[in-house]
């Protein structure tokens, strides 16, 4: 516990003398009285706390009670067929609490008990079946660490910097570790014929989200999974089952999913024409775009974690992800863009999974323009804004995989903002 | 799907069908089973069911289970989808697509009515209704004129104006190809200038303020008067309630959407709710002195167009005693 190396933890919590330490060269700050907090008996250090029994399912301590998910009322007509966006600015690592992970609901978020639960692969298989949902945890299962980002991720941004937070820019998306069958499994005991070039997944709720998938997808990595984070699906998730499609678009990891049909041409859904298709600047339209882009965001310092410790070493952090594998590296630039250093990733970075970056720097106190930059395992560099207009035009609503730009004012207050 | 199902049968003769170790686990669906649930219908028309509807019919169908979110004319109340118009305007700075702008298939119209549709109502429509209210869809973006009639077999008559609108994702091509390689590290420009700003739009949620205490107060005290509910019955009607969610809210922060704030809506004299636009119908009664006790809302819950003609309320109604009863309950909990 004492660790008088680097005394780090320590300082971090003499809170007023850090912010006067600033003119000081060595960095270690003086406190001008013995602090309170250590020299007098606290009420912790005396008294009892809770009792075992006091939470059996326990929530975050009541100091954390702004760490949640937060909607934006204006983006859709009511809260019912709406989405909401993660507090990536107040997380770290990598793992996203199902708690606090994004809900985007067509219907609404059904209460669907695990005994009411039927699963049916029908179409062109051998056999037509129905599973229950204890049938499904007899089948041989998988772990597997995946984000799942919503195709309009960042989609308000298209025309300009708009929404004021890393949460709200960047927030349509979570990573879990999911416990499922593989979709290839149930395929297989149905006995699919291989004209089938498609599955159509649907769900059990009143929007009847159905999306069509390649089979080539469906045999590869997708996974019928019913825990996520080690524990049971949450409601708003799709509890007891939904689909993982790694890599893929949001809406195309069909929640409380109860169908699964093989096919030899894809439905052409409401969310497979009209929506989640991109509209270029000329009119025409982009379909089946259903791989997420490599892309990164600064998560920390950002508009809603601005920096309260004024200059000296700072910790810029952020994540990286791409939906065609692994992210490789990810830079990071003060300067808007003109000059880049390499971040240090947390972890090597694991296919279709969040990756934690870190940029352990020393900062002047002086106005800076904060971006990242992530490049996958296919070679691919996360574009700018310009670059992705250039190709894309202004409406393609989803896939916006651009640069995030953040200005961090002298005062540590940061705001989203684009560059030249 | 029969038509579906023959053509696969028809296919797995020449292919084969992947018999791998299976489990044994699950049981057989019954065919009546995937009828049930299998009601995708394909851009072929494949999955259509017999049945059919004209325009005019559609117009009054629209108007009783859909216009309450899409309009009389199909053009969108609010941030409702407008179904109709937006004809040409997918290259403009702000297209607006619609059925008749932008989906490239009749099926994908007939299918998502059919199986999602009305929002909080949704499968309740006969496949008649289906198709009077896609007729009236084609109609009211001048696709269709007023004799039309859409069915089963007038279905493959109809394409839609941007069938041809679409490519297949090329982003490999003209995005990955491009932008690939080791990137700039140093001087990569000469100049930067901020360009756009968040702050000078502002339309950013403001984080949640703490709730002074005297509010918590105020909210404690309609306990009491709720206590002589059926808990029971409130926490069905609570249930029953989301029907309602999609236009009505109730509670701490409820707003006015397509319907009015329901709190304390049991005593209330109709028509009260301050800031809501009310149907010339409902101003009319609340003229005549109507109050909504539990008895006159079961009334109006039960056929709301029966009880008061021209309401805006776009609501078929509950059927049954029980949710009746629960609703009102529920009502009756949900205090100002």
């Amino acid at each position: 516990m004492t660790d008088n190396t680097t005394g780090k933890s320590r300082r971090a919590f003499l809170k007023g003398a850090a912010m006067t330490g600033v003119g000081l060269a060595a960095g270690q700050a003086n406190a001008a009285s013995p602090d309170p907090l250590i020299t007098e008996v606290q009420p912790w250090a005396s008294g009892l706390g809770d009792g075992v029994d006091a939470a059996p399912y326990g929530m975050p301590i009541e100091y954390e009670d702004d760490v949640v998910r937060r909607n934006v009322e204006w983006l859709t007509a009511d809260t019912i067929s709406s989405i909401n966006f993660t507090p990536i600015h107040a997380l770290d690592g990598t793992i996203t609490p199902q708690g606090c992970a994004f809900e985007r609901h067509h219907s609404g978020a059904i209460e669907l008990k695990k005994e009411d639960y039927r699963l049916m692969i029908n179409g062109m298989v051998d056999q037509p079946l129905v599973f229950t949902y204890a049938d499904l945890e007899r089948f041989p299962r998988e772990n597997h660490v995946y984000f799942c980002e919503c195709a309009a991720n960042t989609g308000m941004e298209w025309a300009g910097a708009q929404l004021n937070g890393a949460q709200f820019t960047h927030g349509m998306i979570h990573n879990m570790e999911y416990t499922g069958v593989p979709l290839r499994t149930l395929l297989e005991e149905a006995g699919y014929d291989t004209a089938g070039k498609w599955v159509y997944v649907e769900g059990a709720d009143a929007s009847s989200n159905g999306r069509s998938i390649p089979m080539e997808k469906a045999l590869d990595d997708v996974l019928v999974a019913f825990k996520a984070n080690g524990e049971a699906l949450r409601k708003e998730h799709g509890y007891p089952v939904r689909l993982v499609v790694p890599g893929w678009e949001g809406n195309m990891w069909v929640k409380w999913i109860r169908r699964i049909e093989v096919a030899n041409a894809p439905v052409e859904s409401r969310e497979e024409t009209s929506k989640y298709t991109d509209v270029l600047a000329n009119g025409v339209a982009r379909k089946w775009t259903w791989e997420m882009d490599a892309k990164s965001v600064v998560t920390s310092p950002s508009p809603q974690a601005p920096i309260s410790h004024g200059k000296g070493p700072l910790v810029i952090s952020g994540l990286a992800w791409s939906g065609r594998g692994a992210i490789k590296r990810v830079d990071v630039s003060v300067d808007g863009g003109k000059t880049w250093q390499t971040a240090r990733l947390a972890k090597p970075g694991e296919k279709m999974a969040l990756t934690r970056f870190y940029l352990d720097t020393e900062w002047n106190g002086e106005e800076m323009l904060l971006q990242s930059r992530a490049m996958d395992e296919t070679g691919y560099v996360q574009p700018t804004k310009a670059q992705l207009r250039e190709v894309r035009g202004l409406n393609s609503i989803y896939h916006n995989n651009c640069i995030q730009t953040w200005l961090v004012r002298a005062n540590g207050e940061a705001e989203n903002v684009e560059v030249s | 799907m029969s038509k579906f199902l023959k053509a696969a049968a028809a296919l797995a003769v020449v292919s084969t069908p992947v018999m791998a170790d299976t489990f044994g686990i699950g049981r057989a669906a019954l065919p009546e089973e995937i009828a049930a649930w299998d009601k995708d219908v394909r851009p072929d028309g494949t999955g259509l069911p017999v049945g059919s509807g004209d325009v005019l019919t559609g117009e009054e169908v629209f108007a009783d289970q859909c216009a309450v979110c899409h309009g009389d004319f199909a053009e969108g109340v609010g941030n409702w989808p407008k179904l109709a118009g937006g004809a040409d305007t997918l290259a403009d700075d702000d297209p607006l697509k619609t059925v008749g702008s932008y989906w490239p298939y009749l099926s994908t119209t007939w299918d998502y009515v059919n199986r999602s549709m009305p929002f909080g109502n949704a499968q309740s429509l006969s496949p008649d209704e289906v198709y009077a209210i896609v007729a009236y869809i084609l109609y009211s973006n001048d696709l269709v004129d007023d004799e039309f009639v859409l069915s089963n077999e007038t279905f493959s008559e109809v394409t839609l104006p941007n069938h041809d609108g679409f490519i297949l994702d090329d982003r490999l091509e003209t995005e990955h190809s491009k932008w690939v390689g080791e990137p700039c590290m140093e001087n990569c420009k000469d100049e930067v200038e901020v360009t756009m700003r968040a702050m000078v739009l502002d339309v950013t949620p403001e984080e949640d303020e703490p709730e002074p205490e005297d509010a918590l107060e105020e909210v404690e005290a309609p306990i009491a008067e709720v206590a002589t509910l059926d808990p029971e019955l409130v926490a069905a009607g609570e249930k029953v309630f989301k029907k309602c969610k999609a236009c009505h809210q109730v509670g701490e922060g409820a707003k006015n959407k397509t319907g009015p704030i329901l709190n304390g809506i049991v005593g209330q004299a109709a028509g009260g709710v301050e800031g809501f636009k009310y149907s010339k119908a409902l101003q009319a009664k609340a003229d005549e002195g109507l109050v909504w006790t539990e008895d006159t809302l079961a009334a109006f819950l039960a056929k709301p167009k029966a009880f008061m003609k021209g309401t805006k309320m776009s609501f078929s109604g509950l059927r049954k005693e029980k949710d009746l009863a629960a609703i009102t309950a529920y009502l009756a909990s949900v205090d100002d």
